[in-house]
């Protein structure tokens, strides 16, 4: 009595590519760094909140960027900060994606020209995948956020290592 | 309760006559220009005297007058025990900023006076612990002077577009 009795009787095996098991896996359990910055924060927590539910795509928040696979840079990067975002991002282990979500991490937002103290772009520091407009993006405007980041998944390969600086960004 | 004139009144009876005055702008309420050597002293009287017992210090703010080439603190004072209120100035001369620290008077000036080094560049005297509040330490500079320029790069990333 065991298992093998059993394993082949149901016609339980499946035959896929490799690749496309792969980011099968990859795009359905992005879990994402657990931290917000400023207000684009608020309207993430509400993302993950029981109304918009991350949850249901496999997006789950993480306390250690050792086991996160995406980096939601969620409201204004200061100077201050410039650095430590970097460091987090060299933390994450590969492969890594980022998400700008709202105006400030994507170029500086209210503070693009007067504001001495905010990174004019968190792309300035840290390669950028998608960029999700908006002050603050909706909810909705960040899901659809990670639903490009789920297509631009979809298209990767194992054989060619991915170059990050030939990722192309997309905006939601 | 004592109106700000009052208050003026009384302090020059203990002061002498020619070392503070009243000043007033377009709105608002008065206040009074304090020469910046008197203000500790100043500050603990207005905080004991038992007909003023300033014993709040609302606010602590930095200033930079670009024209007349100075730099001003501001203090707004209330009595908790007699509501009344006063508003005294301190200002110096950019190259010598400096003005004697009220930390010791009223502990709110602790932060604010970090601040207010750190934002426009005033130096308290005796503080305990006179450094940056929310810019990094070696941050170039004070923001919000009016002729501040920026640095172009911080650590190497670039600050500008
Ligand atoms: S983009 Fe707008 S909402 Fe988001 S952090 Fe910046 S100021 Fe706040």
């Amino acid at each position: 009595m065991g298992m093998l009795d059993k394993k082949y009787h149901d016609s339980n095996i499946i035959i896929v590519g490799l690749e496309s098991a792969l980011n099968w896996a990859r795009k359905n359990s992005l879990w994402y760094e657990q931290f917000g910055l400023a207000c684009c924060a608020i309207e993430m927590m509400a993302t993950a909140a029981s109304r918009y539910d991350f949850d249901r795509f496999g997006i789950i928040p993480r306390s250690s960027p050792r086991q996160a696979d995406v980096m939601i840079v969620a409201g204004t990067v200061t100077m201050k900060m410039a650095s430590r975002i970097e460091r987090l991002y060299e933390q994450m282990s590969e492969p890594r994606y980022v998400i700008s979500m709202g105006s400030c991490s994507n170029c500086g937002g209210p503070y693009w020209e007067h504001g001495y103290h905010v990174l004019k772009g968190v792309d300035k520091v840290i390669p950028v995948d998608v960029y999700v407009p908006g002050c603050p993006p909706r909810p909705e405007a960040l899901l659809e956020g990670f639903l490009k980041l789920q297509e631009k998944i979809t298209g990767e390969t194992i054989i060619f290592k991915k170059n990050e600086a030939d990722k192309k960004p997309e905006t939601a | 309760m004592k109106k700000p004139e009052e208050i003026l009144e009384y302090l020059n009876q203990k002061f002498g006559e020619d070392q503070l005055t009243l000043e007033r702008g377009d709105i608002g309420e008065p206040w009074i220009l304090v020469p910046a050597s008197m203000i500790r002293d100043l500050s603990k009287f207005l905080r004991d005297d038992s007909e003023l017992r300033f014993d709040m210090l609302m606010c602590l703010s930095g200033l930079h007058y670009l024209k007349e080439e100075e730099l001003g603190v501001v203090y707004h004072l209330h009595s908790t025990k007699l509501d009344h209120y006063v508003t005294l100035k301190v200002r110096v001369p950019v190259e010598e900023p400096e003005v004697p620290s009220v930390e010791s008077i009223w502990k709110t000036a602790d932060w604010h006076e970090r601040e207010a080094w750190d934002m426009v560049g005033v130096v308290f005297d005796k503080h305990p612990n006179l450094k940056r509040i929310l810019l990094p330490d070696d941050w170039i500079g004070h923001p919000l002077r009016k002729d501040y320029v920026q640095q172009e790069f911080y650590q190497g990333i670039p600050t500008g577009e």
